[in-house]
């Protein structure tokens, strides 16, 4: 098959593809110079990094402020230090306040400027072809300069808008995206708002979102705008639950509503929670696309149906706006993904080498990664087929397996065997139990596709997928 | 308790859910009332945040601030005649009979409250166990019937909401006659 390609391609793009070198073939055709110029430099950075290691093993940076991988002994170390001044309790929790902040901000906001361009890229990749590549090296500077074209953009306002509501929800819907931030542990102590109640404050604060949506879409005094809004309220309504549901499973085996205790537990365990519930991970992932507004369940702002949903009517920096915070929502939910379901910043001790934030930095990639990969793969879903998904399958689902880890959770307290050997042999069960209810009752309600009989999708005037049609062409 | 920032804290907090609450009754457009209303439950979040009463503040966002008021803005998307003016109402004087009630039952507690042993020195060495644990244990515990009653109700409502919007064997048999196709059929 590939050799028939290679001798005719069948596209430009194709014949592009082929043409492109490989990555043996790039080192080969390097000169020798650069090469030898990269291998010093490759030595250097082992130099540099088994330095490091032998720093970080002898236990000489415990706990001391240039104790890079932690980076709360840092600002630990500047409190005591502003404590001994003497200068009053307030400026120290200014300061500290005032770091965490800038911190979680200049984060979220640097990744902002560059996820853009990663999703776009990524997104070509999977539509083979090539993505922004002209503006900068690799296209890179692409974000900075739509940034620039949307700031130089008109600001418009619908005859007939909430005029006073109208300019609320850019900025409304920033806050619960960078809110969320605040309790997720980069590092033991590193985290801005270790509360003990969390996990809570988590889901409360992303039920915050949707008002600003709902605003968005009332406000505009345009149809689409109040349809993507009204599709959101009852997305939020109904996918909340859910959300909810699955985080009960976590509370439920680490007996903690904080995220720091959650991550510790699963540190502590040499587990991750993902391998005993994977069903709640599946649900929360689900879920929160949907909360967030991501493929496949982007149904509030779906392009093809109702032009931009909830933000039709704003242009310039403001639809921007919305844009960037959708991008911080999914990094968020990366984040809280990975601290629930993934180990948050822990890697089975490995956070003793690398800098913790570094591991939960790539989790969250992988998590956006994923995002998406889906964006790039499955269509939109319709509305009535969400909500469907939401009341008839994830929340009875979800009940079934909040009971059956809490019987879980309290035999794991009970039994005096190793705590890895009790928790394999109650990941085994619940993957088991996942398969065969999902089966179950995907049987019950009606989603199976029939076996052994053609699936192929025809043509037909009624409204509605392939049990529609199959159902149109067995009863003519 | 007597430093000055929850000092500021309070009034701040305090003066935005007062004013929260009077948007709700001196605006004329109805959505504006209920963010209004948003505010100050968020207010009152706040409030709860300076008692170091953290379940309770997160929970009022989360059911309040979140839940509650989507329920309202889809009882208004839902409501024909939602533009309306949201002016005169023959409920004015019940609502303030009620509203009456309410603060005369505040201004009697806090009047009969000893406020001598709940500040100062006295609060201080009072200790302030884990709220979430303390709440969850006397749930479970010595107020189990009464958590047991609520859940049974909300169950109830859950049902009783099924119940009025169950689609019977009847109707539905009447409705899939009247699809697309068919008609197209009977055409």
């Amino acid at each position: 098959m590939s050799s028939d390609v290679k001798s005719r391609p069948a596209t430009p793009m194709l014949r592009e593809i082929l043409e492109q070198p490989t990555l043996l073939g790039g080192i080969r055709s390097t000169p020798l110079p650069v090469r030898l110029g990269l291998a010093v430099f490759a030595l250097g950075f082992l130099v540099v990094n088994v330095a490091i290691g032998v720093l970080v093993v002898s236990g000489r940076l415990d706990g001391h402020w240039y104790d890079f991988r932690d980076l709360g002994n840092a600002t630990a170390a500047l409190r005591s230090w502003l404590d001994d001044r003497d200068l009053g309790p307030w400026l120290s929790y200014w300061v500290t306040a005032l770091i965490g902040g800038v911190g979680i901000l200049s984060f979220v906001g640097g990744v902002l400027l560059i996820g853009t361009w990663v999703e776009r890229r990524l997104l070509a990749k999977f539509q083979i072809r090539r993505g922004p590549n002209r503006v900068g090296p690799f296209g890179l500077l692409q974000p900075l300069a739509d940034a620039l074209k949307l700031i130089q953009k008109e600001v418009l306002i619908p005859i007939g808008a909430d005029r006073k509501l109208f300019f609320l929800p850019p900025i409304l819907i920033f806050i619960p995206a960078m809110l969320g931030w605040g309790p997720v542990p980069w590092a033991p102590n590193m985290a801005y708002l270790d509360v003990n109640v969390g996990l809570l404050y988590v889901v409360a604060i992303s039920s915050l979102a949707v008002l600003a949506i709902f605003i968005a879409g009332w406000s505009s005094n345009n149809h689409y705008a109040l349809l993507g809004a009204m599709r959101t309220v009852a997305m939020m309504v109904s996918y909340e639950i859910p959300v909810s549901l699955s985080l009960l499973s976590v509370v439920l085996f680490t007996g903690s509503l904080q995220l720091s205790e959650i991550v510790a537990w699963q540190s502590t365990h040499n587990t991750w929670l993902a391998m005993i519930l994977p069903f709640s991970l599946f649900t929360f992932f689900f879920s929160s696309t949907a909360e967030i507004n991501r493929t496949p369940n982007d149904i509030a702002e779906a392009e093809s149906e109702i032009v931009a949903g909830f933000h039709t009517e704003y242009s310039g920096m403001k639809a921007g706006l919305f844009l960037a915070v959708e991008l911080g929502n999914a990094l968020l939910v990366g984040a809280l993904v990975s601290t629930f379901f993934l180990g948050g910043y822990s890697l089975f001790g490995l956070e003793e080498w690398i800098p913790p934030y570094l591991i939960l930095f790539a989790k969250i990639s992988a998590v956006y990664f994923l995002f998406v990969w889906l964006r790039g793969t499955l269509p939109r879903f319709r509305l009535d087929q969400l909500m469907g998904y939401a009341w008839k399958f994830l929340i009875p689902l979800s009940i079934a397996f909040v009971g059956i880890s809490a019987v879980e959770a309290s035999i794991f307290a009970r039994v005096d065997a190793p705590g890895l050997i009790v928790l394999g042999a109650i990941g085994i069960v619940n993957v088991v139990l996942t398969f065969v209810l999902v089966r179950a009752w995907a049987r019950v309600v009606g989603y199976e596709v029939p076996r052994g009989e053609d699936t192929r999708p025809t043509l037909t005037t009624a409204v509605g997928g392939l049990r529609a049609a199959q159902r149109l062409r067995v009863t003519p | 308790m007597e430093s000055t920032g929850i000092i500021v804290a309070f009034w701040v907090l305090a003066a935005v859910t007062v004013a929260g609450a009077l948007g709700v009754i001196v605006s004329r457009d109805l959505l504006h009332a209920i963010f209004f209303l948003i505010l100050s439950f968020l207010g009152m979040a706040g409030l709860f945040i300076t008692l170091s009463a953290d379940f309770i503040a997160v929970a009022q966002v989360l059911i309040y601030a979140g839940a509650i008021s989507v329920l309202l803005v889809f009882a208004v998307m839902l409501t024909p005649l939602v533009s309306r003016d949201n002016g005169n109402s023959l409920y004015v004087a019940p609502g303030a009979l009620a509203g009456l009630g309410l603060a005369a039952l505040v201004v009697f507690v806090a009047v009969d409250t000893e406020w001598a042993q709940l500040s100062g020195d006295a609060l201080a060495a009072r200790s302030f166990p884990d709220t979430v644990a303390t709440i969850g244990d006397l749930l479970l515990g010595r107020y189990v019937l009464a958590f047991e009653v609520a859940s049974i109700l909300l169950l109830f409502a859950l049902l009783g909401a099924i119940v009025l919007v169950h689609e019977r064997r009847a109707d539905a048999a009447a409705g899939a006659a009247d699809t697309p196709a068919n008609r197209e059929e009977a055409a």
